[in-house]
């Protein structure tokens, strides 16, 4: 297992030098320019000179492995600075991945943004499994029920409908037409106290029930097919005939198998928490990861994307090794050596 | 053997009384009668061979006894089974369960998928050890260990925390008959244990079963399709068709003189070891019967070559022929000629 774990990490080495490139190679093809939303008064030799000293001057493969270099080398060393209030080399020195239009270092606001998109997706994450797995286990037991029949029709409804949708549904009907929840996510808002705590839980509601409705439809339908296939298993009934209770039957025996492929599933889909979540952050105005990487994309801030959509890249590739780790440890068939 | 197994079976008390066991599949496009009224009994001790086509409902008659199977679409429409003193049908579950792996084992064909692959087997052994007879984990342990060394499993101690997938077929076919006989059960039904298994395995396993037997002195009923291991290891056999009992007899009788077309057609279609020349392999012609309706005439008729008109008309009721022996048949066979009615 061991092994096995360290060869999947070397062998990430060269995938996200790979991903990198291509992201890099692509964001640079694309034909923009960091001065055009600058006053058309500025003259063009001064345009120039932004531009080199934006380092566009240099070629192509020098700011690659410069943008690399920051990325792999500089940055983690801030972040070991600041972790552990050390001093590593020369800090002040150190060039850093920075955002062409604020100036400002791109992790700083990356540290920035990352509370706002881990508490408020990462809820409507949790709380889409927390749902999906009972009903997807219920309706499993119970097929062709009537809760089994609504549970597919609602699944088949949060999958299908996007989230814009029942993003701006949900807003005409509780901020618009009720007033009960702000429709605008006030990222400034400290809780302090009882009534600012709850202020906090109004404006989490609507978004952390978009992104469950979408995350439990898709959950519990992997659930109730991996309950039902195993339903189905000869060693059901061998439970049965040793006298399980139903009880033991489903919660031990069912449900222990049901849960492999569902939580490889799961685990896969939490990079979607930090990236996948871009039009929910968007439409409810939180100031996350997703929004910081759509105003980066309008305003042409190569590094800015770059970066998010690299981190993004190393989230996916790091949350497939954990998947297949899981699935490892989860199913004693699996070795892997 | 001096004694016949019939007189035996006699003397011994009856375990298990079966009596015009129905059992029905109710489907969207209509109903499966799977099994159209059986009985029999087991007397203590006893080892009674199942026999017949798949699709003549030996498996489903042996788990209907115990509720085994995904009711609905299955149902028990009629009939009657008595485990000891205690009638079975329309017990509640909670008793139903500690007759299952309690007081009746169970062993199942495909080795690799009967066993959890998730749980080890040291888990599995003790899982009924612990509900039935509320043993601790400790103690459970203890008798999982013995258990496993009692159905040939070489060290078991180390192997208990082994995985099914670490484990040969026919070792976990060990598993399983340790798992059914953890309780020590009166009665063990076997649903065709060796058919998933290669030759000398399956050699292997028969021979565990009657060691067992011998010592552990359970019933058993054994469900397969190989007339050849029943032939060694049975003391009666039921021969079973269409969902239907057509022949009923103790072992020798029936493989001297079987009195069922059926039967008779079925003996023929094993491969024989000492004839000259083998020849193609003999098969029975035509299609087993379609379940669609109760059988209103005999299901073998169509596939019968002795059929005459009553057979189409009329479904014969089991003729005791003495000895034991019984026939579900309108031909009597040695006679050449239509029986006369009992």
């Amino acid at each position: 297992m061991l092994r096995y774990t360290l060869r999947r990490l070397l062998l990430a080495i060269p995938t996200l030098l790979v991903i990198s490139f291509v992201i890099f190679a692509l964001l640079d093809l694309a034909p923009n320019d960091p001065t055009a939303n600058l006053p058309t008064t500025i003259p063009p030799e001064v345009r120039e000179q932004i531009r080199l000293s934006l380092g566009l001057g240099e070629p192509f493969l020098i700011r690659y492995l410069k943008w690399l270099y920051q990325f792999f080398v500089n940055e983690p060393l801030n972040l070991l600075q600041s972790a552990f209030g050390i001093e590593i080399g020369d800090a002040s020195e150190r060039l850093r991945l920075r955002s062409w239009t604020t100036r400002s270092p791109i992790v700083d606001l990356i540290v920035e943004r990352a509370p706002q998109t881990l508490t408020v997706v990462g809820l409507g994450y949790l709380t889409g499994i927390l749902i999906a797995l009972p009903i997807g286990i219920i309706s499993a037991y119970r097929k062709y029920s009537w809760f089994d029949q609504i549970g597919t029709l609602v699944s088949m409804i949060g999958f299908s409908v996007p989230t814009f949708f029942t993003g701006l549904l949900l807003i005409i009907i509780f901020s618009v037409n009720l007033n009960w929840l702000p429709s605008i996510y006030d990222t400034s808002l400290r809780v302090t106290d009882w009534g600012s705590f709850t202020a906090q839980l109004k404006q989490m509601a609507m978004p952390v029930a978009v992104l469950g409705l979408y995350n439990a439809a898709q959950i519990s339908r992997f659930m109730r097919a991996s309950m039902l296939e195993n339903f189905g298993q000869d060693y059901v009934r061998t439970a049965r005939a040793k006298g399980m209770s139903e009880h033991v039957v489903i919660f031990v025996h069912v449900l222990r198998n049901s849960l492999i492929p569902v939580v490889t599933v799961i685990a896969l889909g939490v990079p979607q928490v930090f990236g996948g979540a871009i039009i929910t952050e968007q439409i409810f105005r939180i100031n996350g990861l997703g929004e910081l990487l759509i105003s980066g994309i309008q305003s042409a801030d190569i590094p800015l994307v770059q970066t998010l959509t690299f981190i993004f890249a190393v989230l996916i590739v790091t949350f497939n090794l954990i998947a297949d780790i899981l699935y490892g440890i989860l199913d004693p068939r699996i070795r892997y050596e | 053997m001096n004694v016949s197994p019939q007189a035996q079976a006699s003397a011994k008390a009856t375990v298990l009384e079966v009596r015009d066991l129905r059992t029905i599949f109710r489907f969207r496009g209509g109903t499966l009668w799977a099994v159209n009224g059986v009985s029999f009994s087991l007397a203590a001790g006893e080892l009674l061979g199942v026999v017949g086509e798949s699709g003549s409902g030996k498996s489903v008659t042996m788990m209907s006894l115990m509720k085994l199977l995904p009711m609905p679409p299955a149902e028990i429409v009629s009939g009657s089974v008595r485990l000891g003193e205690r009638e079975l049908l329309g017990i509640d579950p909670k008793t139903m369960r500690e007759v299952r792996g309690g007081e009746v084992g169970f062993i199942f064909q495909d080795t690799m998928t009967a066993l959890n692959p998730v749980f080890t087997v040291g888990y599995q052994i003790m899982e009924p050890l612990r509900a039935h007879l509320g043993l601790s984990r400790k103690a459970a342990r203890a008798r999982a260990v013995e258990l496993m060394a009692l159905v040939g499993i070489p060290s078991p101690a180390e192997r208990l925390d082994d995985y099914p997938h670490q484990f040969s077929g026919g070792m976990r076919q060990r598993v399983m008959i340790a798992i059914a006989l953890s309780c020590d059960p009166k009665v063990l039904i076997a649903d065709e244990p060796t058919t998933a298994l290669d030759v000398t395995i399956q050699a292997q396993i028969v021979e565990l079963v009657k060691s067992l037997r011998r010592e552990l002195g359970m019933a058993i009923i054994w469900i397969t399709h190989d007339l050849g291991v029943v032939a060694g290891l049975a003391d009666r056999v039921l021969v079973m068709y269409g969902g239907l009992v057509v022949e009923h007899a103790p072992v020798d009788s029936l493989y001297a003189r079987p009195q069922h077309p059926y039967t008779r057609a079925l003996l023929e279609t094993l491969p024989r070891a000492d004839t000259e020349k083998a020849g193609r392999l003999k098969s029975i012609g035509g299609q087993p019967p379609n379940l669609l309706a109760p059988p209103q005439s005999c299901p073998f008729a169509p596939r019968c070559a002795y059929a005459f008109s009553r057979c189409h008309s009329e479904n014969p009721p089991l003729f005791a022929l003495g000895g034991g022996h019984d026939v579900a048949c309108w031909w009597d066979i040695d006679q050449g000629a239509p029986r006369r009615d009992a």
